[in-house]
């Protein structure tokens, strides 16, 4: 163990206690399942023509999406548990990512055809 | 005892957060910007190309008459998304070992969740299948006449996959270094935050892929 302190703390010992609200093994193995069985839900509902032609297929695909995003930051990547400016060094960025990915897609993709930005 | 100076020059911030643990934390951050320009650009391409294959769709090339079936191969790539979404699980037990590597272990299923050499092969394992399923993936595709030149869909098809295979192959070598010291000294507590950031690493690699797989494969 280091000798270096860290207010009033060793290094091992901040480190420790940033850690030590962390799930364990009980938790890990379930949020696994859950993510299969989603997967499994997106893999299944690709093979329903039915309920691909219906307007529901893309969100239902979308949110189901979303969810596993979440559990995969949240649970295995511990900003649930984490300090909150790990979580806003997270949450920042992809807020920018997500929306100039919806203004790429307004300007030159499909939704920018429909509304008559562009040209096919 | 150093000085408060001398513990941020050690590697922790004025937050009382590791600093190289607050870098990955931002690096994570500029690489969504990174892959969601590649995510749109594929999505803003999407159905633009004027011959096939395309992903979805059969096609039939007018001056040959061939017939190009929809080129995405579904049960392969849910395959590997099962594999990435595991190999996830591995790496939070990897971690989960080396921080409770000083706890005694009693029972067998102690000394398996425990030992942080098994969890970490077995993350370089998956992660190494998941580059094997997108080896054939492409030299499928390849052969089945779409490459990075054919046309759109292809140029950011590829683009994007290939972007994400690279940072899955750089996880993988960095979990066997994380291995080969693992078996040369042991990991422990004091190297938690080590194993920690290759995590954060692993996991943003694999949260990449649940969007590419339902916004490149799933929707139509």
């Amino acid at each position: 163990m280091s000798d270096v302190h860290v207010g009033g703390q060793t290094d091992h010992a901040a480190h420790a206690e940033v850690h030590e609200s962390h799930p364990g093994w009980s938790t890990y193995w379930k949020v696994a399942v859950v993510l299969t069985a989603i997967t499994a839900i997106e893999v299944w509902i690709y093979y329903i023509p039915a309920f691909v032609r219906t307007p529901y297929f893309v969100p239902t695909l979308l949110a189901l999406s979303a969810v596993k995003f979440a559990i995969v930051v949240l649970f295995y990547m511990h900003l649930k548990y984490d300090n909150r400016i790990y979580r806003a060094l997270f949450a920042g960025p992809f807020a920018i990512a997500v929306m100039a990915l919806i203004g790429l897609l307004f300007l030159f993709g499909k939704v920018a055809l429909r509304i008559g930005l562009l040209r096919s | 005892m150093t000085t408060a100076t001398g513990d941020v020059g050690h590697g922790y911030t004025t937050t009382g957060l590791p600093n190289r643990k607050i870098a990955i934390w931002a690096f994570i951050g500029s690489e969504c910007m990174l892959f969601a320009s590649l995510i749109s650009t594929y999505l803003i391409y999407k159905g633009r190309s004027l011959v096939g294959p395309f992903p979805h769709e059969a096609w039939t090339d007018a001056t040959t008459g061939h017939v190009y079936q929809p080129i995405l191969n579904i049960p392969v790539t849910s395959f590997s998304t099962f594999v990435l979404l595991m190999s996830s699980l591995a790496m939070v037990l990897a971690l989960a070992a080396v921080e409770n590597a000083d706890v005694p272990k009693r029972t067998v299923g102690d000394r398996i969740l425990g030992n942080s050499r098994l969890w970490l092969f077995v993350t370089a394992l998956l992660g190494t299948t998941f580059l094997g399923c997108q080896a054939y993936e492409f030299t499928s595709f390849v052969h089945e006449g779409l490459s990075i030149k054919t046309n759109l869909f292809g140029s950011s098809f590829f683009t994007l996959t290939g972007f994400h295979g690279a940072h899955v192959t750089a996880g993988v070598l960095w979990l066997l270094t994380l291995l080969a010291i693992d078996m040369k000294r042991g990991l422990g507590p004091r190297d938690a935050l080590n194993v920690d950031i290759a995590a954060l690493y692993w996991h943003f690699v694999d949260v990449v892929w649940i969007a590419i797989f339902t916004l490149v494969y799933l929707i139509k």
